[in-house]
């Protein structure tokens, strides 16, 4: 009874915060719509009672990769009303559709053949945490330190490509400085539009 | 009533629509990274979900594989669109038609 209720009040706001993110004009709000989005997600996480992927949502999703986009944010002009694209709206909902059918046939075609065996069944008395330690550091210890390395290979991307030309800083620069590099960038865009 | 399987994997559908719609229809580039979040994000339940009404822990493993790689990707795109902003002032996908033949 109560994993119906929760099921379905989370259900509720999660695809209410999603449908904010993607319908809002204003760029702020779809960050927070979608922080609180990732939040209410790793609730689903904790009734399933997979512990530790729920906290590792709160802790990746909420907190790293959140901090991210805001501090991301503050390079872009995030005043700026967001424009939408002008398209049929019928073809663009019914690509959409046809999609999710499609993920939803590629999640049920195991289950409905009947398919389905246990890979690496849940062992019993162990905690959600221990029992993905287990299979994390045994059967998928190679993919773990691929993982691993991938992380630092993105991590060194998006230092050398945020951290370019990061040596003007508008704090010390004067205001007739500001507007002569303003200036120049704006000419360098009319050029390309 | 009962919560089974089909609940979640219906759920996981709806938000997968409302990504993928984001993805069609918004030009931002910031909004299209926050609709690929909500992708991964619904198919991630989607494997939390069959991975306990089944017994077996391989959802999880790829829903956290799935995590890690989102970080990652959040780590390159932002470092790209910052380099875009920085040389066209604009984060507008419409502007980003230099590869048209």
């Amino acid at each position: 009874m109560f994993e119906a209720i929760a099921f379905y009040l989370f259900a509720f706001l999660t695809i209410a915060m999603f449908y904010i993110t993607v319908t809002t004009s204003q760029a702020l709000y779809a960050l927070t719509a979608l922080a609180a989005g990732m939040i209410f997600i790793s609730a689903f996480f904790f009734i399933l009672g997979a512990d530790f992927l729920g906290a590792v949502q709160i802790v990746v999703y909420s907190g790293a990769v959140m901090a991210l986009y805001s501090f991301g944010m503050m390079f872009f002009d995030t005043t700026r009303e967001l424009h939408e694209k002008q398209g049929n709206k019928y073809i663009v909902v019914g690509l959409a559709t046809i999609a999710a059918v499609l993920v939803v046939l590629i999640f049920s075609a195991p289950i409905l053949s009947n398919n389905i065996t246990a890979l690496y069944p849940m062992v019993e008395g162990a905690g959600n945490t221990q029992e993905v330690g287990m299979v994390l550091f045994t059967k998928y210890l190679v993919p773990f330190e691929v993982a691993a390395i991938m992380l630092l290979v993105a991590m060194i991307a998006g230092i050398v490509l945020a951290g370019k030309k990061m040596d003007a800083s508008l704090t010390l620069m004067t205001e007739a400085e500001i507007k002569d590099m303003r200036k120049q960038k704006a000419n360098k865009t009319k050029e390309i539009v | 009533m009962e919560i089974g399987l089909n609940h979640y994997l219906v759920l996981s559908t709806i938000l997968f629509s409302i990504g993928l719609v984001g993805v069609m229809r918004r030009k931002n580039l910031l909004i299209l990274f926050f609709a690929t979040e909500i992708l991964l994000n619904s198919v991630n339940i989607a494997f939390a979900a069959i991975s306990h009404y089944y017994g077996d822990l391989t959802g999880q493993m790829f829903a956290f594989f799935v995590i890690a790689i989102a970080a990652s990707e959040v780590a390159v795109g932002l470092g790209l669109l910052i380099v875009w902003h920085k040389r066209y002032n604009n984060i507008d996908l419409d502007y980003l038609n230099t590869m048209k033949g």
